[in-house]
């Protein structure tokens, strides 16, 4: 069983922090990760809202081109993880859609076989493969005293993900047990960011931030770990803006659950992009852990 | 599930939603029941919730549901469809619904249209989706007023190295290209 | 000598002829198939006229054998044996091959459905000459019936019984009959208190001179069949001797452990580790739950036993294995709470006032945890508004897709205690009222008029996470009116999840041990859903009450009723006939090396030791064939499926191949017009 890595676009620029942090803890932890060359981009929901055909089209090229050398493909990112497991099922349940990918492409000189490539996201491959016992082997500045509140969303967790609960999901938490962390248990830990709202309906979409940050706050929680480029870019770059529009004052940094899991190993804080997001997380995760540091290194 | 032999005896647009999603034969089996449209993040933004939507389906009012602002307000979130009790695809016929919206020329009311055709333009011909060039033109074209609300937020995330200039090209571009052709091409054919 | 064979091709109306060529196959079995003398179609065989035109038959062409092309065995098999038997041919002479279900109502073509009951016919009309005249048997019916649950319908058949002069058996798995109505404050429509209605009954069934309470008790294993069944019950250790034991009540009151009670408080209060489930229990014998007593956790205490007047506490009390012998045996196990854990947007087990509906059940009752009182889980602030969610896991393909059935009536119910007892405001959020029972859409009408408040729409989440100051620290009941289109959000103090009913657990393994089986759902299988409820596919044991599907209290006291009615008409008659389809053993050929005495799940092979071979016991065998395909011998016959008869019916469908290669296909070539 080999991993190919699908970053997607959004680690490109966006997310750098993201992707930087997943490569940082992916060799900290022995993992072999091995980037998809010249994937295209998933379409995000873009294609599918247009032509279901293009959209499969699109995102199967990029199945085609896991080699046969890997059979797992890991996607960091709720979008493009979705839209990969979508279309494999696609191809593997309808068969109308399956003969005309297979045209489209043949056009590109490919073909792939539904079912080949496995579609995992990347906190299940973390949890399940690599595990608990892995994980705390390595840990050497565990998050005692920092209180983080686990942000699932909605792709990562629905419709297809087979490996957590829908509604109300877990395996976020517990990892983050086992690194020591104070886990917030808040109730709106897999609702929707709004996704592209804030192009299309911006008073609404900033209510929906708003809700998640609230319900984090009211919780006490001192940051909150994202896993998808979209969540962390609204409830980020969108803070502010929020915050001038409700008269709020939230200030809770926004990061990658990876970036933390890369702190607990003991990662430097610039490896793992730290000072990319908008609301400053380094100076709250020194304040929470400083005096462990201290009390580590006496 | 309706059988195939029974489908002949539902209203011509449920034939065509059907035909457009896949699973979408549950639809017929819709109890009324809200749970969609109680749970979706912008269900208080829509015309018609998606329970709605379904009764009006199955009523054959076409052009009400497709001049609805319903399935643009739908993020994909998926909170519906995992909460359905009758496991009906929802967000997969919302999607359904976008593509004849588009197809037929009645999504006039919402800017998401012109947002996707930005977006996936931009994948045409790169192959790689580019933040900071989808959000200038979709917002340039589309809401002037608001790039210049943006404009700090963007101005910090570029400082912080979150926003790239220029768009990362794919090698293959030209093979994208003919399977995207090829696509279309097919998809015409129906 | 050759048989001449009546052939008969039933219409059933349109329900065969609709999909097949009843005349064309009357016609073509006429003509082509052997020692055919008369064959006929008719538009319903099963009529007295059709009946009538097979006797007739019989007696004027001198028949000697009869098919019949019809629906099921289940439902005409005994009109056409009694037709023939009417004319004095021997029922068993007859075969009755099944072309509704088999063909016209599963195929959509109509050639091809016409093929394949000619094919039936066929094979039927081969069969029918090797089939041997049999004389049925008669075993006599034990008096005494078993019935296994002690809830509401339980009770109710046990009653009718006992009442009628027979004995009963009433075993009932917890420490006290009652069942879940035990548990209940008020019960709809009329708003009766459960226990008063439910108590004067509990009571009789402890008393009556007839009835054998076995409570605590579990069915261990069933043998035999219709008329004597040979059951074994295991009494679990009480820890209590029953009839030293006066109920005095002294050993609970002193016993320093308390528990939890999950069972008949459902969690909402307390028991000690020696209890009694509630105060009018029958038995008034306590039990002691070793899981949780002081003394088998760590040898220590004894308060109870030395406290006890009469000495009857005995730790050392073993599980017991008692057998009985019944004639018939009636099932009315009744249901489960559905886990309501298993909807995570709910709350329940996450969100303290979040409550399920046997919760509020006991929160309700004026013997429960808060003497009635409706008051949140603090124990003391009373709620100001309460919603109640309808449809929790029921009428949801992920979880049950039935209706409950009850659900929309407890919540009026729930409605009116809370509008009389509180000031609260009542939501009641639903997909669909159904109160379709006498009286029953008068209390909906009822609860309108007392200001119950009505959404129609599926909860979507039940949650805290307060968007606005009027949210803050309430719970937020979130859906979609439909009726007015919009999503809402309702602030409530307490929320009651109407639970679906589910089968018990062990279902499936109790219907296994009494031979029947469930649906797919998990509810027992009816003989017949509409003419035959109360029955089961084994004779002799029947279902009452929940265990058959979700009903309401009337409903279930009808069925037991209904249950004791027809084990009480076994009883009067007598005895019973039973299928002469038995195995016999070749005595003579017998090498006595036992297999089939191991594999009969009957227990119906005796081993003779004195000329060492093996006997079936008759009374006994079902006929199921499985020492037929064992004995390595073949010296075991199975009567009416002997090989003779198998092969025959397989030559019979393979008609068509088995003709001289010269010789056109029959679908091939249109039947000519009229021959016979």
């Amino acid at each position: 069983m080999k991993y190919a890595y699908y970053p997607g676009c959004s680690l490109e620029s966006g997310s750098a922090a993201y992707d930087m942090s997943v490569r940082a803890v992916i060799e900290q932890l022995g993992f072999g990760l091995d980037e998809l060359d010249d994937w295209n981009c998933c379409g995000a929901t873009e294609y599918f809202s247009q032509n279901e055909l293009v959209a499969t089209s699109v995102i199967a090229r990029n199945l085609a081109l896991v080699d046969d050398q890997h059979d797992q493909l890991v996607a960091p990112c709720a979008a493009c993880f979705l839209n990969l497991k979508k279309t494999d099922k696609l191809m593997a349940e309808q068969p109308k859609i399956r003969a005309k990918v297979d045209q489209a492409l043949a056009a590109g000189g490919l073909r792939y076989q539904p079912g080949r490539v496995h579609v995992r996201h990347l906190l299940d491959v973390l949890y399940t493969d690599i595990g608990e016992e892995a994980i705390r082997a390595k840990v050497v500045q565990p998050l005692t005293g920092l209180r983080v509140a686990p942000y699932y969303g909605c792709q990562i967790v629905r419709p297809l993900n087979g490996f957590d609960n829908p509604e109300y999901p877990m395996k976020l938490d517990e990892m983050f047990t086992w690194l020591g962390a104070e886990v917030v248990d808040y109730p709106v830990k897999a609702h929707c960011c709004g996704g592209h709202m804030t192009q299309i309906s911006e008073e609404h979409a900033f209510e929906l931030i708003r809700r998640l940050l609230q319900s984090a706050a009211d919780y006490r929680a001192d940051l909150i770990l994202c896993m998808c480029p979209m969540c962390q870019l609204n409830m980020d770059m969108y803070q502010g803006r929020v915050n001038n529009f409700f008269n709020t004052k939230f200030k809770l940094p926004i990061v990658y659950f990876t970036q933390m899991l890369g702190v607990a190993l003991g990662i430097d804080m610039k490896k793992l992009g730290f000072g990319k997001e908008l609301v400053a997380a380094e100076p709250v995760i020194r304040a929470k852990l400083e005096g462990q540091m201290a009390a580590a290194t006496k | 599930m309706v059988a195939e032999s029974h489908a002949a005896h539902l209203s011509q647009f449920m034939k065509d939603v059907i035909a457009d999603t896949p699973g979408g034969q549950k639809v017929v089996h819709c109890l009324q029941c809200g749970s969609c449209g109680g749970s979706c993040p912008n269900g208080s933004e829509m015309d018609f919730t998606p329970r709605a939507v379904f009764a009006m389906i199955a009523a054959d009012r076409r052009d009400a549901v497709l001049q609805a602002n319903t399935m643009w307000q739908c993020v994909s979130c998926y909170l519906c469809t995992a909460r359905c009790p009758q496991e009906i695809p929802i967000t997969e016929i919302m999607y359904a619904l976008k593509r004849m919206a588009i197809r037929e020329g009645k999504a006039g009311g919402s800017d998401a249209p012109a947002l996707a055709k930005t977006f996936t333009d931009f994948v045409d011909r790169y192959g790689r989706s580019f933040e900071f060039g989808i959000a200038t033109r979709y917002l340039l074209f589309n809401k002037p007023l608001s790039m210049l609300k943006m404009g700090g937020a963007g101005m910090s995330m570029f400082a912080k190295g979150r926003l790239a200039l220029t768009p990362t090209k794919i090698r293959q571009v030209k093979q994208l290209q003919a399977i995207i052709d090829k696509a279309r091409e097919l998809s015409n054919e129906d | 000598m050759a048989e001449k064979i009546g052939v008969y091709v039933c219409h059933c109306g349109s329900n065969i002829a609709g999909k097949v060529d009843v005349e064309d196959i009357a016609k073509w079995a006429g003509e082509n198939l052997d020692d055919v003398a008369v064959s006929r179609d008719y538009k319903f065989m099963c009529s007295s006229l059709g009946q009538q035109m097979i006797e007739e038959d019989i007696k004027k062409e001198k028949l000697t054998r009869v098919v019949v092309g019809a629906c099921s065995p289940h439902l005409h098999e005994k009109t056409f044996r009694r037709a023939c038997s009417n004319a004095g041919m021997n029922p068993y002479l007859m075969d009755l091959t099944n072309i509704r279900e088999h063909c016209s109502w599963v195929h959509k073509d109509r050639a091809q459905a016409t093929e394949k009951a000619r094919a039936l016919i066929s094979a039927a009309v081969q069969r029918v000459k090797y089939q041997e005249p049999l004389e049925p048997m008669f075993v006599d019916v034990n008096p005494a019936t078993l019935v296994i649950g002690g809830g509401i319908a339980g009770l109710q058949a046990a009653l009718e019984l006992a009442d009628a002069g027979y004995h009963v058996y009433l075993v009932e798995r917890m420490p006290s009959i009652g069942g879940h109505m035990a548990q209940f404050d008020k019960t709809f429509p009329t708003l009766d208190c459960s226990a008063c209605i439910l108590t004067p009954k509990m009571s009789e069934a402890g008393q009556h001179e007839n009835i054998t309470l076995l409570t605590y008790a579990e069915l261990e294993e069933v043998s035999g069949s219709v008329g004597s069944f040979k059951v074994k019950i295991r009494q679990k250790a009480r820890c209590v001797d029953y009839d030293a034991c006066t109920g005095c009540g002294i050993c609970v009151e002193k016993c320093p452990r308390k528990v939890l009670d999950t069972e008949f408080e459902a969690g909402m209060g307390n028991r000690k580790a020696i209890y009694m489930p509630f105060p009018q229990a029958v038995p008034r014998v306590p039990v002691i739950d070793q899981d949780s007593c002081i003394w088998f956790e760590r040898q220590k205490c004894r308060a109870c036993e030395k406290l006890c007047p009469t000495d009857a506490i005995k730790f050392d009390q073993q599980d017991e294995l008692i057998d009985i012998e019944v004639g018939n045996i009636i099932i009315a196990t009744g249901w489960k709470p559905f886990d309501s854990k298993k909807i995570p947007q709910y709350g329940y087990g996450r969100l303290a006032n979040v409550y399920t509906s046997m919760e509020f059940e006991r929160l309700c009752n004026a013997a429960g945890p808060t003497n009635g009182k409706i008051v949140m889980r603090d124990g003391k602030t009373v709620p100001k508004s309460i919603a109640i969610v309808h449809c929790v896991g029921s009428r949801d393909d992920r979880h049950n897709p039935y209706c409950s059935g009850v659900c929309c009536m407890a919540s009026l119910k729930f409605g009116h205690l809370v509008l009389e007892k509180t000031d609260a405001e009542v939501y009641s959020f639903y997909i669909d009222m159904r109160t379709n029972q006498k009286n029953y859409e008068e209390f909906y009408q009822r609860l309108l008029g007392e200001g119950m408040r009505f959404v129609r729409g599926k909860v979507s989440e039940v949650t805290d996470a307060a968007r606005m100051p009027t949210e803050q620290g309430k719970l937020i009941v979130q859906c979609e009116d439909t009726l007015i289109g919009r999503q809402q959000r309702y602030p409530v103090d307490m929320v009651i999840l109407m639970g679906a009913l589910e089968p018990q657990e062990d279902a499936r393994e109790l219907g296994l041990k009494c031979g029947i089986s469930c649906s797919m759902d998990g509810w027992y299988t009816e003989r017949h859903p509409k003419l035959d409820p109360v029955a089961t596919m084994t004779d002799g044991v029947f279902v009452a009450g929940t265990c058959q599907g979700p009903k309401d209290i009337p409903a279930s006291v009808a069925q037991g009723a209904a249950a004791a009615a027809r084990v009480a008409g076994m009883i009067t008659k007598g005895r019973v006939m039973i299928e002469p389809i038995v195995a016999t053993i070749n005595e003579q050929a017998c090498s006595g090396c036992k297999i089939c005495n191991n594999m009969c799940p009957y227990n119906a092979i005796e081993f003779l030791e004195d000329p060492g071979v093996s006997r079936v016991i008759t009374a006994l065998c079902k006929g199921c064939g499985t020492c037929v395909a064992a004995c390595p011998a073949g010296v075991i016959t199975g009567a009416h499926f002997n090989n003779k008869q198998i092969f025959s019916e397989i030559e019979g469908i393979l008609w068509d191949a088995l003709q001289p290669a010269d010789d056109s296909s029959p679908q091939a070539e249109p039947v000519p017009a009229s021959a016979s």
